[in-house]
């Protein structure tokens, strides 16, 4: 990687790339595959979000097999395991000197603004006027808490999952965990583990096993080609892009982390958190369909997961069929916990995340905060997004759908500033 | 689904549905509806409640008549029995409201329904509602709905569409999440 920072930090270059995590980096080396001058803009360290940004025990979803970046795979000895933090941000750091990445360490956007038929990007450390511009600033900016949070007594301590690290954070006593995506249950599942009983609100969720038939469920949603699938293969890409994220964790043993699997370690559930009245917590009652919701999806893809494997003739490869156990709702399901009697008190919100585009005046984020894109391609000319989920394709919310995103989203560029000069000169001519 | 034909005829207008969400995407302000009622005492525990404008799509609307609902309690209550009891009112709208969500679903995904049939069950401790323990809630300690569902669908199909018309019905939302409630009272 070359460290500019002394040298430049400020100027006119073709392209600017907002973000140096896996994103950025995937489209800076395909830039430099087309000879595309460009600079990254990173606020902190390469791969800074995450350093900085998640808890200590999170592992990615997906095997070191499938973790690559365009032109670098994984060459390590443990193929079938999952990189914790430190291994990813030794990957992707080691990825940027590699492709000598042109990256502005310490260089933090403080505003993206429209100038002439490019942009300009001001910076605690100068100005940088580009051509085109690529937003890889990441899709987990900010912690998206329900408006509700703020009804929750003061003497309940809250925290989110952007700032939780690990259970020493947490005060003894019950905790309550919002969410029941990937974050929520890996947090609820350690929270527990460390003595604090934890009460799990669950809404709508994707239930996914981590082997199926002997196999990793990324295997089969690779092989049978559900993560290559593009979103104008989908009927509705927003309802898509706004799914949480599928219940997984990077077990080193492999092991599925379900509903099922806190339920039997002595984690209570709730419905969706709905609010606080009267100093209790109210859950929903639909806890049961949710639940229903979740296993019935989750067969219906391993019901094609099963059909791909006998239509191309790898059932004898794979273990049987099997099927898991719906997921337990006890009776009893709490609706109301009282936040008076001392029995709760921590809330760790696992509500999901929101990119931040604070930062970027520029009119291509609608009421509902999110940026409008084509498939990357941005409402402005020449504005490009990498790394959000569902991006192109289903592995676009995955390290490794990069490649794919930054080799189309790098050609759109180039063919965009050729257009562009070419209309320049035409100007000058006429 | 087998094919991609729509031959499926549940009596739902999908398009226009469709063609619904489409419109009020693009105008949310239009998407704002009101729902009414009026009700007036008649004796005893009987009053009559009249269904009849409502407001949406930007103005006022109306039904193609007023629907007129009396309702009362039974008789065991001391009372005379002139309608349903309000709480099964409740069943009424969550009844309604969970197939007319699956009739649409089935339509929506090509699914011919042949017969709905739903029994509702809502278990209720009158010890609430007659002050006699103040631990014990005034309306249901939970309810039970039973679809039995004949259409040309697997099991799975069958119950994926009854789990769509859960999420997607105001009525169970409205049962099970909680709503604020302002009354307000005038003296005429």
């Amino acid at each position: 990687m070359q460290d500019r920072r002394s040298q430049r930090g400020t100027g006119a270059v073709d392209v600017v790339i907002i973000g140096a995590g896996h994103s950025g980096l995937a489209m800076s080396h395909c830039l430099s595959a087309l000879s595309i001058e460009h600079v990254l803009l990173e606020r902190g360290a390469v791969a800074n979000s995450w350093r900085r940004e998640r808890w200590d025990s999170l592992r990615l979803l997906t095997p070191n097999w499938m973790t690559r970046l365009p032109g670098c795979a994984y060459d390590g000895d443990d193929p079938d395991g999952y990189m914790d933090m430190t291994q990813v941000i030794d990957f992707v750091s080691r990825y940027a000197e590699r492709i000598g990445a042109p990256v502005e360490t310490g260089t933090e956007v403080l505003s993206v603004s429209r100038q002439g038929s490019g942009y300009r990007v001001i910076t605690n450390r100068g100005d940088w006027h580009c051509r085109a511009l690529v937003l890889a600033s990441g899709a987990f900016n900010e912690a998206a808490i329900p408006a509700v949070a703020e009804d929750v007594p003061a003497a309940v301590k809250q925290i989110n999952a952007h700032q939780y690290k690990n259970p020493a954070q947490i005060p003894d006593g019950g905790v309550l965990v919002v969410g029941a995506s990937a974050t929520g249950l890996q947090i609820a599942e350690e929270i527990h583990a460390s003595g604090r009983p934890v009460t799990l609100a669950v809404g709508e969720h994707v239930r996914m096993p981590r082997l199926y038939r002997g196999r990793d469920v990324q295997w089969w949603m690779l092989m049978s080609g559900i993560l290559d699938e593009c979103f104008e293969e989908v009927d509705d890409p927003a309802r898509v892009r706004r799914l949480p994220s599928p219940q997984l964790a990077g077990t080193p043993d492999h092991s599925t982390l379900d509903l099922n699997k806190l339920i039997d370690n002595g984690v209570r559930t709730g419905g969706r958190f709905m609010g606080v009245r009267d100093g209790k917590v109210q859950f929903s009652g639909s806890l049961r369909n949710v639940c229903t919701l979740a296993d019935l999806k989750m067969n219906r893809m391993l019901n094609a997961f099963d059909e791909w494997a006998t239509r191309t003739g790898i059932d004898t490869e794979v273990d049987a069929v099997e099927r898991f156990d719906a997921t337990q709702v006890d009776a009893a399901e709490p609706l109301r916990i009282d936040l008076r009697d001392g029995s709760l008190r921590t809330i760790v919100w696992a509500t999901g995340f929101r990119p931040d585009y604070s930062w970027l005046d520029v009119a291509v984020v609608d009421r509902k905060g999110q940026l409008r894109h084509n498939g990357g391609v941005v409402d402005a000319p020449g504005l490009y997004v990498m790394g959000l989920p569902f991006l192109r394709r289903r592995k676009s919310s995955f390290m490794h759908g990069a490649e794919d995103d930054a080799r189309y989203l790098s050609t759109h560029l180039a063919t965009y500033l050729g257009q562009a000069a070419r209309f320049a000169i035409t100007r000058i001519a006429v | 689904m087998e094919n991609n034909q729509m031959n499926a005829d549940n009596g739902v207008n999908v398009e226009a549905l469709l063609g619904a969400r489409e419109a009020l995407t693009q105008a949310p302000e239009a998407a704002q509806f009101q729902w009414r009622a009026t009700s007036e005492w008649v004796n005893g525990t009987h009053s009559r409640t009249t269904i009849d404008k409502f407001f949406g799509l930007g103005e006022e609307q109306q039904h193609r008549s007023a629907f007129q609902f009396d309702a009362d309690h039974p008789e065991v209550f001391a009372a005379e029995d002139n309608g349903a009891t309000p709480v099964e009112f409740v069943l009424v709208g969550l009844a309604s409201c969970l197939t007319a969500g699956i009739a649409s679903v089935a339509q929506n995904r090509n699914i011919q329904l042949r017969s709905v049939k739903a029994t509702l069950e809502a278990g209720m401790d009158l010890q609430g509602i007659l002050g006699i323990d103040g631990d014990v809630r005034n309306g249901f300690d939970g309810i039970r709905v039973n679809f039995e569902i004949d259409a040309d669908a697997s099991d799975d199909d069958i119950a994926a569409i009854v789990a769509q018309s859960q999420k997607r019905s105001a009525v169970f939302d409205v049962v099970t999440n909680p709503t604020d409630v302002a009354v307000t009272v005038e003296k005429s």
